[in-house]
């Protein structure tokens, strides 16, 4: 059984090889339908397993530059100390035991009309299907004053990784007493309801370890995601010491000096002992390079299939895809990968796709032992995926503190579980 | 499933068309984000693979009508119709 793997995946891996030096040939004339998955996120990755589950004889090639993988859900636990980096952190190991071909590199360029991947080394991978799953980029100047530079004093931490832990970093040696602003973006952004835990829990961290401190969130928005829930815990939680300040009331950030960490307002200039921009953003480059970001710098795709509306043959899933009603999340990436999987698997033999149906949940913590969700169910109508009438929607305003301590416990248990089917 | 996935390579490509053809039905797949495919995590929240079907759709449509108290079940249970409910249970029934 082991060996007959090693062979089919040996006789992939040369087909692989070979095809790439000659002319692109369209499906039909190969033996082995080829998909390549670029982004090996929560997308991507649960694209590319599904994909050989769904039907082995689709040879998968998932394009990712790095070895490990670090998750952005509970990054805000690593900010507020609750947590370690390394529980973050995943590599592909499982992913190629499925038969998954892994190319360690960053995609720079593809040729749609040719159907091919371009790799960093200038080595070009064919294909029969391609699906974009490149999360995020920062939109580097869209807020004045806020480049890569300036993300190295004032981290954005919204990739998880180095930033991360910076920005935890720069919590730990703060002075008690010291100001901590947070910047939070106009929608659309990765995690709507990031910010508003990310505020949570560094408030949580100030309020026992440095009580004299406050936190100020300037928002370019008047209303987020969970937003009663939220503002009830804070208040209960931490008055005085959390700050949310709406479009309305001057939140608007509109440019940033990371020398004297001053955030500027209509209205006023912030200056920060802890400085935390996250940015305006925009579909990761590659989406951009391939012809399937629209202007809003998101990808329009079709809710069926989630193949592009501007690029036949490319699909796009998670963060970079505009996907309608649901929300650039974790879950929502692995819950379109699966349905994009199993959309792909079935063009690929020429069979329609069916009508897909597909489920986000998203929990927050506002303490460790605290946390409020959202739900939702999805149906494409009328060429976008729409909640489904009657379903979806928050946590109960009124619940008791055991169903929070309930919903906490229940957001750790979905992080094991969707990390181990993605990468375990 | 795996083991058997490779199992079916080793025969040709009949079975493995065989096991192809066993696509989960709408709204199916989500459900592993929460509900592990996997024995090997632990999670308050039951694995479905191998339940009884009638056993599914009984819990679906008590969360969906409110008569069963969930966190997120009652919100998601009312995206669902009757038959796409039935639909998932029975699939569910059939995995390992």
């Amino acid at each position: 059984m082991r060996s007959s793997r090693r062979d089919f995946l040996k006789f992939g891996l040369a087909a692989t090889t070979s095809a790439a030096l000659v002319p692109v040939p369209s499906f039909g004339q190969t033996a082995t339908p080829r998909v390549v998955v670029v982004g090996g996120g929560f997308a991507g990755a649960s694209c590319a397993r599904v994909l050989r589950q769904a039907d082995p004889r689709i040879g998968v090639t998932l394009v990712e530059a790095n070895a490990t993988f670090t998750a952005c859900p509970f990054s805000n636990m690593v900010i507020g100390g609750l947590r370690e980096l390394g529980a973050q952190q995943f590599t592909y190991e499982r992913v190629a035991a499925d038969g998954v071909v892994l190319a360690r590199m960053m995609a720079t360029s593809v040729d749609a009309t040719a159907r091919s991947v371009t790799l960093g080394d200038g080595t070009r991978l064919p294909y029969d299907r391609l699906v974009l799953a490149p999360g995020i980029d920062i939109r580097w100047g869209a807020l004045p004053g806020y480049d890569e530079a300036a993300a190295a004093r004032m981290p954005h931490a919204w990739r998880a990784g180095e930033q991360t832990t910076l920005l935890r970093r720069q919590l730990e040696a703060m002075p008690d007493g010291g100001l901590v602003v947070i910047s939070a973006p106009a929608n659309p952004f990765r995690c709507p309801p990031g910010p508003y835990e990310r505020a949570s829990l560094i408030a949580h961290y100030l309020k026992t370890k440095k009580p004299h401190s406050k936190l100020i969130v300037l928002d370019a928005k008047d209303a987020f995601s969970k937003q009663r829930l939220f503002q009830a815990a804070w208040a209960e939680l931490y008055p005085g010491l959390l700050e949310w300040v709406p479009l309305s009331k001057g939140g608007n950030v509109t440019s940033v000096d990371a020398s004297t960490l001053t955030l500027v307002t209509d209205f006023a200039r912030h200056k920060a002992a802890v400085a935390n921009v996250i940015p305006p953003q925009k579909a990761g480059r590659i989406a951009e390079a391939a012809g399937v970001a629209d202007r809003t710098g998101w990808c329009p795709i079709d809710p069926v299939t989630f193949e592009s509306k501007l690029q036949a043959g490319i699909h796009v899933i998670g963060d970079a895809a505009i996907a309608g009603a649901m929300p650039k999340s974790a879950f929502a990436a692995n819950s379109q990968a699966k349905t994009c999987a199993a959309a792909v698997a079935k063009l690929l033999t020429g069979a329609a796709p069916s009508a897909p149906k597909l489920i986000n949940t998203c929990y927050s913590l506002v303490a460790p032992d605290y946390a409020i969700s959202i739900a939702g169910v999805y149906a494409p109508t009328g060429g976008q995926l729409a909640d489904v009438p009657g379903s979806g929607g928050v946590s109960p305003a009124d619940a008791p503190r055991a169903v929070r301590t309930a919903e906490a416990v229940l957001a750790e248990a979905w992080f094991r579980t969707i990390t181990a089917e993605v990468f375990g | 499933m795996r083991r058997r996935l490779a199992a079916a390579i080793g025969l040709g490509s009949i079975a493995a068309a065989v096991v192809a053809s066993a696509e989960p039905p709408a709204g199916a797949a989500a459900c592993s984000g929460c509900h592990p495919a996997t024995t090997r995590v632990s999670s308050p929240v039951p694995r479905l693979n191998g339940l009884d079907q009638a056993a599914i759709v009984r819990a679906m449509q008590e969360f969906r009508s409110g008569q069963r108290t969930g966190t997120v079940m009652d919100r998601i249970a009312r995206g669902f119709t009757d038959d796409e409910i039935r639909a998932i249970a029975a699939w569910y029934a059939t995995q390992r």
